[in-house]
């Protein structure tokens, strides 16, 4: 350092300014903290995340089973899909009712009905089919599954078609897979990128609008005087969540209306199912960008931890990349963040009509989110200057 | 609230520290209703923390006392409701218009009219012209004018002013404590932390403290009187040189050039008679004096610095 000091003093002026420029800076870094926090966490997240917890050729996707056969056949088929790794059989369903609730809530991405004399008409060489509801609306999710269920088909039976059913394992398959792409059959990625790009907008946006807001206060020495004043902590921040609740039901407006009618997005689902849900996941990111106001210090790390909390919604909610496809710690991690729940909420509601109670669930996560947020925004709010 | 208490402000024992540095130890300090209390002090001395402790804004580690009769470490909001606080950086909205600052107060206070309110405010504060201008784009005088009247808007019955003329020119300033003693005369009570002496006298008490001790309390003369200070004032040729040679000598607590005038003072009477005697010459003209406010602030804060720094 010493030596490097002496040195600068024979350099020309010019460089001695830029010097004395560049040593205050990474003084300055030095002492914020979470400047060089960020800096440091930003990539080592980046590359686990996109290192371990994306996978654009996911495996283990759940599944539902309704096996109205009950053969050794049938039997074996599941078994063989499940040697697959693609399908994560997570249902034995008894009964057809049971396969849409649970495509529409996305609980499971692929039904798959075996029908009753499954086991006679493949003996008699009947060719049976067995039917297979793929949940289309993230083409990427079940694409390789899909692939997988074809080639399957051919091998499955060879080893236990001997003797008199020999003549069966001659190519092609005894049996036919019949797969049924729902809520987006052409697999169409656009379909599945512009109602992601409703909530990814939607939270950066949000985010960032009441991120600064207590934080601006505080720099700008109004905070004083606010505080002096007789007025609690809930009412400041629900004062400052409510403008831009507005300010986010036109933002989804105007999303909404460049969907529908400029990239073509058919809205299936119920109009106010979609605004009143959309609105429940504006409040949910305007507390969290409120949290983040009590918490940081100044409007830059308010923008860093906005930034922060960003990442990894849009890398492990399922925007990007199929949710199901991902290890199960992502998996954990990606069903506390706010996106993760709305892009089931607004897939369903759009491609799939789904309704509040197909949606019961992810509505409560995010309710449950939005008050554990304000709760601790309340909490971390300093009432005082101490 | 029944009926108004005598005592504004009532308050034993206060301590505050931040990071373990104590920014106010032990302090007791009593307002009457009516009067404007001075609260003077060095730099970093405790001021801003006491009058933030006063009005919530702080919590105290220790220490009890009431506020308009209100406790101060449980009823904030009481306190707050009755009191106009006046920070000591301009602290409006700067993107906001006049009048949209003053409504704004209105309604957190809870006024019944907040629009009209706030007109009522511009036109006494003689803004009418500009109310619709940005809060930022008025000069400093102006900027406090505001802060003041928005802190009178909602009617307290106690003013804390933290330093509120810093920064403010002469005629600023008079027309400033000229509306101060005029709500004081209506009954409002007035605690105003300042640097100028000048305004100090204009108090009708004042309290001073240092390294978050409270030093002195009463009125300009008896502040005066308790310092058992005397003075002399010395004037003459080559005032600089004496002055150093002054500051070495016993018995001399305080050398202060003031003009073309030097203030010499010292604790011991008979010392600095004798220290009197002694440089006298030709050319040089020793008058006793009766000390100034200034002489002795500054002489406490010396002894202060001995005993607690």
């Amino acid at each position: 350092m010493s030596a490097a000091r002496e040195k600068a003093s024979f350099l020309p002026a010019a460089l001695e300014r830029l010097y004395a420029v560049f040593v205050k800076e990474l003084i300055q870094l030095r002492r914020d903290r979470l400047t060089f926090a960020t800096m440091i966490a930003i990539p080592v997240m980046q590359l686990i995340l996109f290192g371990f917890a994306i996978n654009s050729d996911p495996k283990h996707l759940p599944t539902a089973v309704l096996d109205n056969d009950h053969s050794a056949f049938s039997r074996l088929f599941i078994t063989a899909l499940k040697a697959t790794d693609y399908f994560d059989i997570r249902y034995a369903l008894s009964a057809p009712e049971e396969i849409d609730p649970l495509l529409l809530s996305g609980d499971v991405n692929f039904a798959i009905e075996i029908p009753q004399d499954f086991a006679r008409k493949l003996a008699r060489g009947e060719n049976p089919a067995i039917l297979v509801v793929a949940d289309a609306a993230d083409p990427t999710a079940v694409n390789g599954a899909a692939m997988a269920l074809n080639g399957m088909a051919a091998q499955v039976f060879t080893r236990e078609l001997l003797g008199p059913l020999q003549r069966l394992s001659s190519k092609p398959a005894p049996y036919e897979v019949r797969l049924q792409k729902r809520y987006n059959p052409a697999g169409e990625t656009r379909l599945n990128i512009v109602p992601g790009l409703v909530g990814t907008i939607l939270t950066l946006t949000m985010l960032i609008f009441t991120a600064l807001s207590v934080t601006r206060e505080v720099e700008r020495g109004t905070m004083e005087s606010l505080l002096a004043m007789p007025i609690n902590p809930v009412e400041i921040m629900l004062g400052k969540i409510l403008p831009y609740a507005a300010v986010g039901f036109l933002q989804m407006a105007l999303i909404a209306f460049a969907a529908r009618f400029i990239f073509k997005v058919p809205v299936v689902g119920n109009l106010g199912t979609f605004v009143t849900l959309t609105m429940l996941f504006i409040v949910a990111n305007l507390s969290v960008g409120y949290t983040f106001s009590t918490i940081a210090k100044n409007q830059l790390q308010a923008m860093q931890m906005s930034f922060f909390f960003f990442l990894p919604s849009i890398l492990l909610s399922g925007f990007m990349f199929p949710f199901r496809g991902m290890p199960d710690w992502a998996q954990d991690i990606g069903s506390i963040l706010p996106l993760t729940h709305y892009l089931r909420i607004v897939r369903g509601v759009m491609l799939k009509g789904a309704g509040f109670a197909d949606l019961a669930a992810d509505t409560a996560a995010l309710g449950a989110f939005t008050l554990a947020a304000m709760t601790i925004a309340v909490l971390r709010f300093r009432q005082t200057l101490d | 609230m029944s009926e108004a208490p005598e005592i504004v402000i009532d308050v034993r024992g206060l301590n505050k520290s931040f990071d373990g540095k104590k920014v106010v130890e032990d302090l007791s300090m009593q307002v009457r209703r009516g009067r404007i209390h001075g609260f003077l002090g060095p730099n970093g001395s405790g001021k801003t923390t006491t009058i933030r402790m006063l009005c919530g804004l702080l919590t105290p580690d220790s220490g009890e006392g009431t506020c308009l009769g209100f406790d101060i470490l449980t009823r904030q909001r009481e306190i707050k409701r009755r009191t106009g606080y006046m920070t000591q950086r301009f602290s409006l909205y700067a993107d906001l218009t006049i009048r949209e600052n003053l409504e704004f107060i209105g309604r957190v206070y809870g006024l019944r009219d907040p629009a009209a309110r706030a007109g009522e405010a511009i036109e006494r504060l003689g803004l009418g012209g500009r109310a619709n201008q940005l809060a930022s784009e008025l000069s400093g005088g102006w900027k406090q004018r505001l802060a003041l009247g928005a802190c009178i808007m909602p009617r307290p019955e106690l003013l804390l002013l933290d330093e509120p003329t810093a920064g403010v020119d002469p005629k600023a300033r008079r027309d400033f404590w000229d509306e101060i003693h005029q709500l004081a005369h209506e009954g409002l009570t007035v605690l105003v932390s300042t640097h100028y002496m000048d305004e100090a006298e204009r108090c009708h008490e004042i309290a001073y403290i240092a390294y978050g001790h409270l030093l002195a309390r009463g009125t300009v003369a008896e502040i005066i009187a308790q310092s058992h200070l005397s003075t002399f004032v010395v004037s003459g040729d080559d005032l600089a040189a004496l002055a150093e040679i002054l500051k070495q000598t016993p018995g001399v607590d305080m050398v202060a050039p003031f003009g073309a005038k030097l203030h010499v003072a010292g604790r011991d009477a008979a010392a600095l008679d004798r220290v009197a005697e002694q440089f006298a010459a030709p050319g040089l003209v020793w008058e006793r004096d009766a000390p100034n406010l200034e002489d002795v602030f500054i002489d406490m804060m010396s002894r202060a610095r001995d005993n607690y720094s």
